[in-house]
């Protein structure tokens, strides 16, 4: 039989396996076979899909809120006189 | 082997992102400004080693954590053994997410992107310790790879996915305890 070959797709997930791979799954770390096992358990299981949804929301979320700063208006110049001085060798700024 | 010439065109555009990494990691503007500076002059001095081609974003951030790490870590008295609270998994979800669910007529982004003040997901993740706080700055903030994280912070990949889900889980909690300190969810709620 052709059994040998198509064994090799990823058992199938039950909740707490699912669960306990959601970091690695959200964070894209996880090969294409068990990215795939995850999704099919996800798409037949609302409460492991509403907790990846969550959690994904709130990495998105955390990403957004954490790198919208404002930058020193003088910044960019300060970094910019550092090479200035380097490119010049003279230890003089300009 | 990459020219000294062309490196503020190439690298000054990551600045914002190293800023706001820095004050995510220095937790105040001084140092940040300070830090991201130091990032820049050593990136400049050692840009002949980098190598054209691969991912000098990722490089200015290694050079930047190495920095912070070196100079800047708040003096801990056993770096890796930092006491943190071990949280069940799924926390905030269980304690929030019925109530997202039941905010109505908005979608689940909108809602969690508006139960959740930014300067409260700042403090979430500016108090917690350094161990944790660098892993979940790069993966969450940065979006860089567990294996660039692992270089970075020169710790094996399986120490970078310990800390981010103990990270995670920790800054979770303080979410929680922020909403809970704004009278968002009751403490009869967590059951």
């Amino acid at each position: 039989m052709m059994d040998e070959e198509t064994t090799e797709v990823i058992a199938p997930r039950d909740c707490n396996q699912t669960l306990r791979e959601l970091d690695v799954f959200l964070d894209g770390e996880l090969s294409d076979e068990q990215q795939a096992a995850i999704t099919h358990h996800l798409n037949g299981c609302m409460d492991c899909l509403g907790a990846f949804d969550f959690h994904a929301e709130l990495k998105s979320v955390v990403a957004q809120k954490c790198q919208n700063d404002e930058m020193p208006p003088d910044l960019l110049a300060k970094i910019e006189l550092c090479f200035g001085t380097d490119i010049d060798g003279d230890g003089e700024i300009g | 082997m990459a020219d000294q010439a062309t490196f503020a065109a190439e690298a000054m555009q990551y600045a914002p992102q190293l800023y706001s990494g820095a004050l995510r990691m220095t937790r105040n503007r001084s140092d940040a400004e300070d830090l991201v500076q130091e990032t820049y002059l050593k990136a400049y001095r050692s840009y002949h080693s980098f190598t054209e081609g691969t991912n000098l974003r990722a490089w200015l951030f290694r050079i930047m954590t190495n920095t912070f790490i070196n100079s800047y870590r708040t003096k801990q008295r056993r770096p890796d053994e930092t006491e943190l609270g071990d949280f069940e998994d799924l926390y905030l979800y269980k304690n929030l997410g019925t109530l997202q669910n039941a905010a109505v007529g908005r979608s689940a982004e909108e809602s969690l992107m508006e139960l959740l003040p930014d300067d409260e997901v700042k403090r979430a993740l500016e108090d917690l310790p350094d161990n944790f706080r660098l892993p979940v700055i790069l993966a969450d903030v940065e979006g860089f790879s567990y294996k660039e994280i692992a270089e970075m912070l020169d710790i094996p990949i399986g120490t970078v996915m310990s800390r981010l889900h103990r990270g995670r889980k920790a800054m979770q909690k303080a979410l929680h305890d922020f909403a809970l300190a704004r009278g968002l969810v009751t403490a009869e709620e967590n059951g």
